[in-house]
């Protein structure tokens, strides 16, 4: 690897390469596509939470004026769904509704006015059936069952793995405590609403154009559902107004759009209204948390055990890998010697929640943390100490067999406590007045793909024009995170030449190679080290022909400046377009391709999917708040946050995440959050960017951002993943800080002022100054997986405890 | 179904224009889908979030509230007349510098509103930026990198020579 | 994208042809200002009106002076005119939703905004999910099902502080002018949320002159901008010397009008707004005050909230006299 200072593009500040293009308005996002001829899309969307669909009769809207074609259900029968093992959802529902906006019917119109009237004339009937609206009512109503597969009733998931005897760990413990927590769901509110552009050609192609995360998933998911073959799909994921995870399951509008297409012989449009995009989801799963951690005196963690229940909504969605992420990540940012993980996941009647930005280790993040700062007092322990001294060791194997590659999270404290003054601060303010802290580690990509295959996570090819021009072509989507920028920086340096001189094509399944897509925090690490592959095996064809036309050895060629040359003799060299020249000469056309494959995970257990990563980020971050005692409102005025992100390829891009992802993470912390009437049909209760609360720039807090470099071997120059990681310590930090500030626990998110108004009057009234659940309810949890720890002589195989041990299928 | 449409002249972004359309549609539709003006974004079509504010008569407004009508004789300008020919906006070079626009999907907006603030007042406090774009929802970038840029921006209009600072494009250490 | 139903699209240059017009247009025609609440409800289907009547080309409702507003004054523009003695129109005004939308909507407009519920501020599609509701296309009011009437609030944050100040609204109809006193403009019913026949137009609001009386506005909402308030007190006394000679305490955001408490009045008169006085106002603000579960927050939280608004409201008033 470069060694730092030779490095001229990688770790500066640079302009995103799209930058203009989003300043001046001329990038097209998927609304701002139109074709001749263009067709309106519109779906007809469930009223009931539950119910069985009847009959449907679509001939008055057929009869519109302007209305060229109309679905149901029947015309697209083959279930789709993101993970294999979740193949739950169809195009339009063709017998059962399961929330209320759950798609039913669709048309298409010359206005989307006549769409719209349409959809009024289409009668549907349904027959009304008992509608679910918590885990816990799941749970006692195993019938009717939402769906008629999952692991028993309404549960769509349990798992219940145990990494050594956590009962020893306890027994050894100088201290035990139990506590409970609740995390809120929320939805991701990207500004851009989602839409798809789908256009059939009489030569039996389908293209799409989308406001999507995942356009390799979606391809294959409309492949199969049209049952067209792969080769005549073609999905170009246009630059996405947002995604936040938001936009990476396929949905019904993008299969819809393509299908009407396909019946109408015309470009077709579906742009969903705000309220649809909250039907959409897949957001943060709600989720009731129990740990029990047992500790020495200083604070190593001997046992923990601890246990989730997810409200996953109408479908499956990522659900499956939501619930492992809720239990995987815990040894990794605490060394923890033995540890039990409980996890299920309920349908229930209401939106499919999913991904959202930090995908399942939100909630338990905000759980350990405040866990943690309750331990540390107990223990009378100072909890920036106490995290400390308790630092998992790099290059180690955790309990439950994740690879932790680099790990800068003791730089990562000591910054945040030394910027923030927190050894002033801390227990020492005024009332009201409170500071408080958490850490977190995160995933730079997932180990598995989400389907089984062995074949690269992503792929880059490469050409090298004779004018010195070089385009990369990868799968990979740019949501605003800046992936495609990534992409020409890393060629750049590798090349020599100027970034902005790169043309990068993306996220076309015509023209790019695969790439997984923009989710898990994986495209910097997996399209970087592609794309670093193939920048460097485009060197090597160029190299040896740029050397003998300068008469010297190819060890000694430098490339950089948009040159070529001897590295001691700098004025000896040509132009990187000469070079290409050279090798095209000899070679023919100069061109390469690069792959990247993560490393094999170290877990063979059932569920050892879930967690491995090619390496982790590591976040510490410190709150202030100001506590109104008198009404409970919480004000953030700053928050310090340090994010060891291995090393920056974008220095400025690397900022822009840390703020982006503190933003959310305040918003989550004080106000967002999705809440449904139960008692009125569960409806969402406010589809809207009004009443759904995102925090204006009158919230948002100050923010002092560390960037820690602490380079891992797995990274491309030894970056590792800034988009998800720095949200995570954000919500803890803000619910110890109000802790600090007035002395009262909400353990739930949001900290709403009602939560901190009624502890305070607790605490007035000598009762405990508490508010969070008290009870987690009875899960029929099946016997656990028992696996042996590294230290235990463990070789990452799991076995079930009995014989008859539920069989799951994956 | 339809009221017949209706013709108006307007100036938009520095020029004369004319188009025509039936009387419900909002200045938004008319730009995005009467001229093509694709440049302005919407979020919600509600007034809820700000994704499509315009200037008409160098005044902010929302272009989902506003009837197309309503904008004869008017002055109208979106993201796409910021730009001096091939010479972009010093808000526009600010805001790409500072990696303001992350998604870009709100950025046409909050570039217009930004720009009326600075014609209004060249030298805003942080306090006061905050408190025009409070209309402006933006969830990627926690709105400081828009701070800093609008702040770059109107240094470099009061012609002062200015660069984003250290502490904006590498943090601290 | 949501759109906006189809309708004829009038604009009269005078206040003489607007009622013409509207009267020829029967029940199906509603007056526009702003435009910023009713394109709203339009595109949710909340309103339907066949000939949409526009306001703004009428120079008369945009004159100003410190004794008469006309009600087309955008928000915007009345934050940034008023004098100092005008101070709590001008921080209502300003409190509204956002500066693009205060560029757009009016004073009118909001005096006259239509009641708001998270029941009835909803798309037609969820709307039909919960088979509608009392105030548009259903019979039941799902804030309280048994309830003859509808519980849809009033959200405006100017017209507490009209109702407090005294201010009187100048009515011009088909039947010719009248002036109504801000409190008896509104009607505590969501659904006949106005005393105004609905061809009247609200001209202009007659401020009483500014000296020897004080007003404030305090407005409880979840982010400083966008929100509706879930709670607005505007107080307003008249001082004698050190001592108040008469008070006003109005809640916005808690009823279906401005609700004005008398018997905080009555606490305060006489005292010198010491913290004595203060704490039984607030607690006589507190008891009336009945938030339903059709806003943000949390009823019982909004409800308690009354007090604290009323004291800090009353302490700023205290503060400002010394």
């Amino acid at each position: 690897m470069a060694a730092d200072k030779t490095l001229r593009v990688v770790g500066k500040a640079h302009r995103k390469v799209d930058a203009v293009g989003k300043v001046t308005g001329v990038l097209k996002y998927a609304d701002d596509l139109s074709l001749p001829r263009m067709l309106y899309g519109k779906l007809l969307r469930s009223p009931h939470p539950h119910a069985r669909i009847v009959s449907i009769d679509t001939s008055k809207a057929l009869a519109l004026d302007g209305v060229k074609a109309a679905l149901t259900g029947q015309d697209l029968p083959i279930p789709f769904g993101i993970l294999p093992v979740s193949q739950d959802e169809h195009a339009l529902c063709p017998d059962r509704v399961r929330f209320v906006g759950d798609p039913v019917a669709a048309v298409a119109a010359t206005t989307e006015e006549a769409a719209t009237a349409a959809l009024d004339l289409i009668d549907v009937k349904y027959e009304l059936l008992p509608a679910i609206a918590s885990p816990e009512e799941a749970i006692t109503t195993p019938e009717p069952r939402i769906h008629d597969y999952g692991d028993s009733g309404n549960l769509h998931k349990v798992i219940n793995l145990e990494f050594g005897d956590v009962e020893a760990g306890f027994a050894e413990a100088d201290h035990v405590r139990e506590d409970l927590f609740f995390f809120e769901g929320n939805t991701h509110l990207p500004m851009e609403q989602h839409a798809a552009l789908a256009e059939w050609s009489a030569d039996g192609k389908v293209t799409l154009w989308s406001s999507t995360q995942t356009p390799h998933y979606v391809h294959r998911a409309l492949a199969k559902v049209l049952e067209l073959p792969p080769a005549r799909v073609r999905v170009i994921a246009c630059p996405n107004g947002g995604g936040f995870g938001g936009k990476s399951d396929p949905f019904n509008h993008e299969i819809v759009a393509c299908k009407l297409a396909m019946i109408t012989g015309r470009p077709v449009k579906i742009t969903l209204t705000r309220e649809e995009v909250f039907y959409c989801h897949r957001g943060r799963h709600p989720t009731l948390m129990w740990v029990k951690t047992g500790v020495t005196k200083d604070g190593a963690i001997t046992g923990m055990h601890f246990k989730s229940l997810l409200d996953g909504g109408g479908y499956g969605s990522y659900g499956v890998a939501s619930t492992y992420y809720t239990g995987a990540l815990q040894t990794v940012t605490y060394p923890v010697r033995r540890y039990k993980f409980q996890g299920a996941r309920a349908f229930t009647n209401k939106p499919p929640c999913g991904p959202k930005r930090g995908h399942g280790t939100p909630q338990p993040r905000f759980a350990l943390e405040v866990h943690l700062d309750k331990i540390a007092e107990d223990l009378k322990l100072d909890p920036a100490e106490l995290r400390l001294k308790h630092l998992v060791p790099p290059q180690s194997l955790t309990a439950n067999y994740l690879r932790v590659g680099s790990m800068g999270l003791g730089t990562c404290i000591e910054k945040v406590v030394a910027g923030s003054g927190w050894r002033q601060k801390f227990r020492k303010l005024p009332l009201g007045k409170g500071v408080g802290l958490a850490c977190s580690s995160y995933i730079s990509g997932a180990g598995l793909p989400i389907y089984w295959n062995n074949m690269p996570h992503s792929g880059v090819q490469l050409k090298c024009d004779r004018g010195g021009g070089v385009t990369v072509f990868c799968g990979s989507t740019d949501i605003g995170q800046g992936s495609d920028s990534i992409l020409a920086y890393i060629t750049a340096e590798v090349l020599g030449i100027d970034p902005f001189e790169i043309r990068v094509v993306t996220a076309d399944t015509d023209l790019t190679p695969v790439d997984l897509g923009s989710y898990s925090s994986r495209v910097t690490l997996m399209s970087g080290n592609a794309a670093l592959q193939a920048a460097e095996r485009a060197r090597e064809i160029i190299a040896p022909h740029a050397a003998a036309k300068l008469k010297i050895p190819v060890s000694e060629l430098v490339f950089a400046g948009g040159r070529v040359f001897h590295a001691e003799d700098p004025e000896n060299g040509m132009a990187f377009a000469e070079a290409v020249q050279a090798a095209e000469a000899a070679v023919g056309t100069v061109g390469s391709v690069g792959s990247y494959t993560p490393p094999k995970s170290a877990g063979r257990y059932r569920g050892a999917g879930v967690g491995p990563s090619p390496a982790y980020s590591y976040s510490a971050a410190v709150a202030e708040v100001d506590v109104d005692p008198d009404t409970g409102i919480v004000r953030v005025p700053k928050i310090w946050v340090a994010h060891d992100v291995g090393r920056c390829i974008n220095a400025a891009t690397v900022i822009g995440q840390v703020e982006g992802g503190v933003y959310m993470g305040l918003g989550e912390a004080l106000m967002e959050e999705m809440v449904y009437r139960g008692n009125r049909n569960v409806v969402h209760k406010i589809p809207s960017l009004l009443e759904y609360k995102s925090p204006t720039t009158l919230e948002m807090c100050d923010v002092v951002t560390y960037i820690i470099e602490d380079p891992d071997p797995n990274g491309p120059f030894g970056a590792k993943e800034v988009g998800q990681g720095p949200l995570l310590p954000v919500m803890p930090a803000v619910a110890n800080a109000v802790y600090d500030a007035v002395g009262v626990r909400v353990d739930e998110i949001p900290v709403s002022p009602e939560k901190v108004l009624k502890a305070l009057k607790k605490k007035a009234k000598g009762e405990a100054p508490r508010v969070g659940p008290d009870r987690f309810p009875d899960v029929p949890w099946p016997e656990p997986t028992r696996v042996a720890t590294p230290w235990e002589g463990g070789d990452g195989k799991g076995e079930a405890v009995t014989a008859h041990a539920p069989e799951r299928q994956h | 179904m339809s009221e017949p449409n209706t013709q108006i002249a307007l100036t938009l972004n520095g020029e004369p224009a004319q188009v025509a359309f039936a009387p419900h549609q909002t200045l938004l539709e008319v730009l995005r889908e009467d001229l093509g003006l694709t440049g302005t974004k919407h979020g919600c079509e509600l007034g809820e979030c700000g994704t499509c504010a315009v200037l008409v008569d160098g005044v902010p407004v929302l272009s989902c509230l506003v009837l197309g009508l309503t904008c004869a004789g008017k002055s109208v300008k979106t993201v796409e007349g910021m730009a001096q020919g091939a010479r972009l906006h010093p808000l526009q070079e600010a805001f790409a510098d500072l990696g303001a626009a992350q998604c870009g999907y709100c950025t046409p907006a909050i570039l217009l509103v930004a720009e009326a603030l600075l014609a209004a007042n060249p030298s805003p406090s942080r306090d006061q930026i905050k408190e025009l774009l409070a209309g402006n929802l933006c969830r990627c970038t926690g709105y400081i990198k828009i701070y800093e840029a609008v702040e770059l921006a109107a240094a470099r209009m009061r012609g002062e020579k200015a660069e984003p600072s250290r502490e904006a494009m590498y943090g601290r250490r | 994208m949501l759109r906006l139903p189809s309708f004829k699209f009038l604009v009269p240059a005078t206040l003489g042809d607007a009622v013409k017009w509207k009267v020829d247009s029967g029940p199906a025609g509603t007056y526009v200002a702003g435009g910023t609440d009713l394109y709203p409800n339009m595109k949710r289907r909340q309103q339907v009106p066949a000939t949409v009547i526009s306001l703004a080309g009428i120079p008369e409702l945009r004159r100003i002076s410190p004794t008469s507003l006309g009600s087309g004054v955008t928000l915007s523009a009345l934050s940034a005119s008023l004098p100092a003695g005008l101070s709590a129109i001008a921080t209502a005004a300003a409190s509204v939703s956002t500066p693009l939308l205060r560029n757009m909507g009016t004073l009118g407009g909001n005096l006259c905004l239509d009641t708001r519920c998270n029941y009835y501020d909803q798309s037609y599609e969820w709307r039909k999910a919960i088979h509608f509701c009392m105030k548009k296309d259903g019979d039941t009011c799902w804030v309280a099902p048994s309830s003859p009437r509808c519980w849809a609030v009033n959200s405006s944050d100017v017209a507490p502080v009209m109702v407090a100040i005294g201010a009187e609204y100048r009515l011009v109809g088909p039947k010719g002018e009248r002036v109504v006193p801000a409190a008896r403009f509104y009607h505590n019913d969501g659904i006949n949320y106005l005393t105004k026949q609905p061809d009247e137009i609200l001209a202009e609001v007659r401020v009483p002159p500014v000296g020897g009386w004080d007003a404030v506005y305090h407005k409880l909402r979840r982010r400083g901008s966008f929100d509706f308030p879930v709670l607005g007190v505007a107080a307003w006394i008249r001082w004698s010397g050190k001592s108040v000679a008469e008070a006003r305490v109005v809640l916005g955001g808690v009823a279906s009008h401005p609700q004005e408490i008398p018997e905080a009045a009555a606490a305060l008169a006489g005292s010198g707004l010491e913290d004595e006085a203060i704490e039984k106002a607030a607690e006589a603000a507190f008891r009336p005050a009945k938030p339903m579960d059709n806003t943000d927050f949390d009823l019982s939280w909004r409800k308690q909230m009354t007090r604290v608004y009323v004291r800090r409201a009353l302490e700023e008033l205290r503060g400002r006299h010394r």
